[in-house]
């Protein structure tokens, strides 16, 4: 172990002297131990592949800028450099998730139809058409509000133009429709809910 | 089950021959310029 440290130690600063090939050597001797460390992390070759790579650049500038302080701990400190990079990895995927897709691409993973299905729709169009028929029953003044403001979306300060009646009047028609609406839905058990 | 966790596939994963060598380049292509206390990096073709 000690041999295999000093072997190290002795390339790191030989490459720090202009011997390119010591970078190779280092490499190849690590390889499979910091590219397994972070796939066992990721559980993705192609972002295995990246933090690799970005793990070996920052080694490389670390080195090259003469930063690097040799206490003859080469692969712990490239693979506690890997481990942040890992780390910065998630961090980064939670602020931004990405769509999993495994194997085969399925294109409704990303999209959806917001629309109600054929099902749900004939319920809407049921319970509108009951509430259409249920609202006849209120008196003439109420009606002619709950129309204006839910059919028709007029405000109430036009409500109030159209009918020739305050605008606090125009409210309370509205409120008693609704209260007496809700009295005709119970004494007939009805169930107006998709 | 226990044989695709096995110490022996671990050990057989390695990055692809084009990152090695990508990052072979990149260390031959690096060359650090120091001015007084500033570094400078830059790429040589």
């Amino acid at each position: 172990m000690e041999h295999t440290e000093a072997n190290d130690a002795f390339l790191v600063k030989s490459y720090i002297e202009g011997n390119e090939n010591s970078l190779s050597i280092l490499i190849n001797r690590h390889q499979h131990r910091i590219y397994s460390f972070i796939f066992s992390k990721v559980f993705d070759k192609d972002v295995a592949e990246d933090i690799f790579q970005d793990t070996f650049i920052k080694v490389i500038r670390t080195l090259k800028r003469g930063k690097y302080n040799e206490e003859g701990k080469f692969l712990p400190w490239v693979m506690r450099i890997a481990h942040n990079l890992v780390i910065d990895h998630f961090r980064k995927n939670k602020r931004m998730p990405k769509f999993e897709n495994s194997g085969d691409f399925n294109i409704f993973s990303v999209l959806c139809d917001s629309g109600l299905n054929a099902e749900k729709q004939i319920i809407k169009d049921q319970i509108e058409a009951d509430v259409k028929e249920l609202i006849k029953e209120l008196p003439e003044d109420q009606l002619e509000v709950l129309v204006m403001r839910i059919y028709k979306d007029m405000s109430f300060k036009e409500i109030s133009e159209r009918t020739g009646v305050s605008i606090n009047t125009a409210l309370g028609r509205m409120r008693y429709a609704l209260i007496n609406l809700r009295k005709v839905i119970e004494k007939h058990n009805l169930v107006l809910t998709n | 089950m226990a044989k695709l966790y096995s110490e022996k596939k671990l050990k057989q994963m390695s990055p692809k021959k084009e990152t090695v060598n990508f990052l072979l380049n990149y260390s031959k292509a690096l060359r650090i310029s120091t001015y007084k206390k500033l570094q400078f990096e830059s790429f040589l073709n």
